[in-house]
């Protein structure tokens, strides 16, 4: 997950039922009908357009704006420096550089994808297993859940350190152990390029997991019990409980989890750059952005474009998300 | 991505913590942050940017400063930055409010920061107190293409092959001159259950090393130089051979040098593990002071064509600049002055183990073996380079030859392939 | 927190359909083995945190000399040398001033914006959501280069920040910060705010109340459990966030402690006990945080559902 934010953890809707507010419904339909608001005075529509405006115009100014500023960058050589007259303007040329002559690029996009294959495979599946055999009274549930959860709450850049301590290839506990059980060398993890991308990924799963297992445990909580105890009387054993009846009522959980894991994908950055600032092996899009951007390359049009890729990418799903999300909040 | 990692493994422990402390901590001079305003336009205070920022070299930093201070009357205000990071944010330092005096290099940044009025001139500076005190090759080096001066050098870090003086005396080794004898010795010391050269380049910068000696011992170092300026192809044979002879010298190396970062190298040299490393100055802060350190020596990197001869050295200088607006230019180009000066370089390089003077008439009484080794080889050199991450463009080093040669350690043999990618990385980049 | 899933549920183990007959003697031997299996997993999932834990105990010298597979070598100088020589107290301060500020700001802009939002008409309620939400998720990477220019633009009186602008300023930190938090913090609280029954502000209302006044006096009370729930989650991230400070500050005595912490990692590898001192150190905040309120993380992250 990005040092800023994961994705958010939605706020889970229910599969049964829709999501009722608690209280009773609303008797009046005030807010329903549209354009008729209560009727403010003059304070009072300034205080709302504070309430509301200065949040936006944080988050447009902060956000948007540069994200559109990046996008115009893109079609740019510019180091950084200097005013705006600076900048050139060269088209589509950073993008055609980067997927014709930048080696990184493809190897990046490549280990993204794979980021999110095995993500989306281990983790997921591990962390729903997980909230499925945690999801009942037991002495001691709240502690494991505290234990499985626990990687989430550690930054990732104290994990890729963490697990430096393991991997490394001179010092490192799993190749003292490897020495002592069998004869064979000292396996490189991190600095061989075919084998680091899974060992970090094994790092990243172990954080991942906690997640989707909150998650999933939330879910399951939403969950209608009438219909685990109609499966039940119908005689489906804890199996098929799950797959037929429980599985398909977590549809809403289970579109987060895959909109989740798919920007966690895109955004992976923090363990890489921490091992070896994302080269040999360990390509991902966002540490390809940031070391062009940041630090005395300053190929500002160049990285720009390729953040250009992960913004268009990160779109698509982002959409998904947002109307998902809103769809729910609709109801 | 710099060879100047800021501090020592746990062999010095509490020097090593200074570090942790160095991510930028100010020296404890007065005027502290916070209440800036006050010194931002006092004539008295100079405030400067320190790169410097491991143990020993703060000391020696504050001792030179300390100097200045008695002589002048005013106050410095230090802002110690761990030498990547800086380098890292260094673009964006400047453009932002950068201190009245900066510590950098020489090289083509600087050139570049000229050219972009990032730093002054200090021209007058160099006519007032160095005329003369300088070889005219470190004084081009401070020259930016407009003629100008932008820096005033203050000591060198120069690169060499280093090894252990007790080792080499008990098996028996003899310093190689020539390729054949170095590929000989490396042989015996792989006999010997020794890894002849220590190799971490997990961090990348450090295979730079390597390229430079190669091609400045097989096509010199006007060829070398005009590459990275980005006058030949890379695509040339010139180069290839490079990456030829590298392949060769490929299994003399420690294994797996991409997952070994280049302190944990220099520590199997500390270690006796490893007979020889082609390394920087900078490798005296790894060995403990006293009989390890002692026993530090170290050769020119080999001969390999008898009509290049041997005597080109890779020395990065170190020095410092004035922002492009300072707030106290005058006491800037003082301090300047002063940090320049055959009393402050010799202050501080006594301090500092990793740094040799620059001054002409830099007595080398106070030096020890190894240092005097070394700044004869830098007297009597041919040529200086500065280190290829500070001879060519940034993005061009750190984008595209860092993962290139990772690359190169990879897969050594398709060397056609690699220079091709390069060049073509390098039109894009350079424009021709 | 209780498992309301079913009220008796049948235990998944009884193969027996009729609920209310467990077998109680055939579930215990399940039972073991699922408390086994827990136990297990717990204990590796534990392992590389515990391994860092113990070496942070161990004098490097001797771990160089024996490797890390031994035993023995035990000292608290790791802890003593990482906090008072490597001036961690000083990060710490840092990491406070960016991260309080930032938590509340956020969660003060996010219940404003929502309180505004669950009230109105629909569609604008929605475009605006999005807004918030969608600039959530945006990669950090791609907005660093005007981020930056936009930052060093804007000018700050130098008693706030004595770059004299917003770049290399714990302010501008918290700003982004803030505004990356938004969007999350204000969807469900918006949420939350739209299942309160109206009649308490329409009495409020009545009452002569301005909006504000019905904002703070009624509705930010109500929303006590999200707030806390989202405080909770909002410290762990913003804590734990080392690309921003990396970004957006250049003195190295404004860094945050994870910030600090990977430059010192960059270049001190080797004394990996020390290291890890120091990464326990830091790490032991968003730990106490966890552990004391993890009831408000779960229910952070079960917020709008019906149950809230």
């Amino acid at each position: 997950m990005a040092s800023n934010a994961p994705p958010p953890p939605p706020a889970v809707r229910s599969a049964g039922p829709p999501a009722p507010p608690t209280g009773p419904t609303r008797r009046t339909g005030r807010a329903r009908r549209p354009g008729t608001g209560p009727r403010h005075g003059r304070g009072d529509r300034a205080a709302l357009a504070l309430m509301l405006g200065v949040p936006a115009l944080l988050v447009v100014g902060l956000v948007w704006l540069p994200a559109m500023a990046t996008v115009l960058l893109s079609f740019t050589r510019w180091d950084g420096i200097g005013g705006l007259e600076t900048i050139e303007w060269i088209g589509v040329q950073n993008y055609t550089d980067a997927f014709t002559i930048y080696p990184p690029f493809e190897p990046a996009l490549r280990n993204n994808l794979v980021w999110l294959v095995v993500l989306f495979t281990v983790p997921t599946l591990l962390g729903m297993f997980l909230a499925v055999l945690l999801d009942r009274e037991m002495r001691g549930g709240s502690v494991y859940r505290s234990i499985f959860y626990l990687p989430v709450v550690l930054s990732l850049a104290l994990i890729g350190f963490v697990w430096q301590l393991i991997y490394s290839r001179d010092q490192g506990l799993l190749n003292a152990f490897l020495a002592l059980v069998s004869d064979a060398p000292a396996v490189d993890w991190f600095g061989n390029p075919d084998i680091n991308l899974y060992a970090v990924l094994v790092a990243a799963g172990w954080r991942h997991t906690g997640y989707i297992m909150l998650l999933y445990l939330a879910g399951l909580k939403a969950v209608d019990p009438s219909l685990r105890e109609a499966a039940a009387i119908d005689g489906a054993g804890p199996v098929r409980t799950f797959t037929r009846v429980v599985f398909p009522a977590l549809l809403p959980v289970n579109l987060v989890v895959v909109v989740v894991t798919v920007i966690d994908a895109l955004r992976a950055f923090d363990i890489v750059w921490i091992i070896n600032r994302g080269r040999n092996g360990l390509e991902l899009i966002s540490a390809l952005v940031t070391s062009n951007v940041i630090g005395e390359a300053s190929r500002v049009g160049f990285g720009s474009a390729l953040a250009v890729v992960m913004l268009v990418i990160s779109l698509v799903f982002i959409v998904v998300y947002v109307s998902t999300m809103l769809r729910g909040a609709h109801r | 991505m710099h060879h100047r990692p800021p501090g020592p493994p746990g062999l010095r422990r509490r020097a090593l913590l200074g570090g942790l402390a160095g991510a930028g901590t100010l020296l404890a001079l007065p005027g502290l942050a916070g209440c800036g305003t006050g010194s931002r336009d006092d004539p008295t205070v100079v405030t400067m940017a320190s790169n410097r920022a491991n143990p020993a070299q703060r000391v020696a930093v504050e001792e030179s400063l300390g100097l200045y201070e008695a002589a002048s009357g005013r106050t410095v205000e230090v802002n110690t930055f761990d030498s990547t990071s800086f380098q890292e944010s260094v673009n964006n330092y400047l453009q932002g409010t950068p201190d009245d005096v900066i510590g950098w290099f020489a090289g083509y940044r600087m050139r570049f920061f000229a050219e972009r009025g990032l730093i002054s001139d200090v021209s007058d500076v160099w006519s007032r107190r160095f005329e003369g005190a300088f070889t005219d090759q470190v004084r081009s080096l401070c020259t930016a293409p407009d003629g100008r001066q932008y820096m005033v050098p203050d000591s060198t870090a120069p690169w060499a092959v280093f090894h252990r003086r007790s080792v080499f005396e008990r098996h028996g080794y003899e310093v190689p001159a020539t390729r054949e004898e170095f590929v000989a010795l490396c042989e015996r010391m792989r006999a010997d259950g020794l890894e002849p050269l220590a190799s971490g380049i997990r961090e990348g910068w450090p295979a730079m090393g390597m390229f430079d000696h190669l091609n400045l011992r097989l096509n010199g170092p006007e060829f070398h130089l005009e590459l990275l300026d980005g006058d030949h192809s890379w695509d040339s044979s010139e180069v290839r051979s490079v990456f030829g002879a590298w392949a060769e010298l490929l299994p003399h190396h420690q294994p797996d040098p991409l997952g070994r970062g280049i302190n944990e190298a220099q520590t199997a040299l500390v270690r006796g593990e490893a007979g020889m490393m082609l390394c920087g100055m900078f490798i005296t802060h790894v060995f403990p002071e006293g009989e390890d350190l002692d026993d530090l020596d170290c050769f020119a990197f080999p001969e390999f064509d008898p009509e290049i001869g041997a005597d080109v050295v890779e020395a990065p200088i170190d020095g410092f600049m004035v922002s492009g607006d300072p707030r106290n230019a005058e006491g800037a180009h003082e301090l300047l002055g002063h940090l320049g000066s055959l009393e402050a370089q010799e202050i501080y390089t006594a301090i500092d183990p990793q740094a040799l003077p620059t001054h002409l008439d830099a007595g080398t009484g106070g030096f020890s073996p190894l240092d005097a080794k070394v700044n004869d080889m830098v007297a009597s050199a041919g040529a200086l380079t500065q280190y290829m991450d500070r001879d060519t463009r940034p993005d061009f080093a750190s984008v595209v030859m860092i993962p290139a040669l990772q690359r190169f350690l990879r897969q050594p043999d398709d060397i056609a392939d690699l220079t091709d990618t390069i060049q073509r990385q390098k039109l894009s980049i350079f424009g021709r | 927190m209780t498992a309301t899933t079913l009220p008796e549920s049948p235990d998944r183990e009884a193969r027996s359909p009729a609920p209310g007959r467990p077998a109680r003697r055939r579930i215990r031997p399940a039972r073991a083995l699922l408390h086994a299996f827990l136990v297990v997993t717990a204990l590796a999932w534990l392992f590389p945190v515990l391994w860092a834990v113990v070496n942070s105990f161990r004098d490097y010298d001797y771990t160089a000399l024996h490797g890390y597979l031994s035993l023995g070598g035990f000292t608290l100088d790791n802890y003593a040398d990482a906090w008072t020589q490597g001036e961690l107290p000083g990060y710490f301060l840092n990491s406070l001033v960016i991260t309080v500020p930032a938590v509340l700001l956020t969660l003060f802009l996010s219940s404003c914006a929502a309180f505004v939002l669950s009230s109105y008409s629909r569609r604008f309620n929605l475009v605006m959501l999005a807004v918030f939400l969608a600039a959530n998720l945006l990669p950090p990477q791609a907005l660093l280069v005007p981020l930056f220019r936009l930052y060093n633009a804007i000018p700050l009186p130098y008693w706030i920040s004595e770059s004299g602008s917003l770049y290399d300023s714990h302010l501008g930190v918290v700003l982004i910060h803030t505004a990356f938090q938004i969007g999350f913090c204000t969807f469900v609280l918006s949420n939350f705010m739209k299942a309160m029954p109206t009649s308490l502000l329409e009495a409020a209302r009545v009452d002569g109340a301005t909006v504000f006044q019905q904002y703070r006096k009624v509705v930010l009370p109500l929303c006590r459990p999200s707030l806390a729930a989202l405080a909770t989650l909002l410290v762990t991230w913003i804590y734990n966030d080392f690309f921003w400070a990396l970004a957006l500050l250049s003195s190295g005595d404004k860094l945050p402690i994870t910030t600090a912490l990977q430059n010192l990692q960059s270049a001190f590898f080797v004394d990996y006990n020390l290291l890890s001192a120091g990464s326990v150190i830091v790490a032991l905040p968003t730990l106490v945080v966890f552990f004391v309120l993890q009831r408000h993380f779960v229910a952070g992250l079960t917020l709008g559902a019906s149950k809230g």
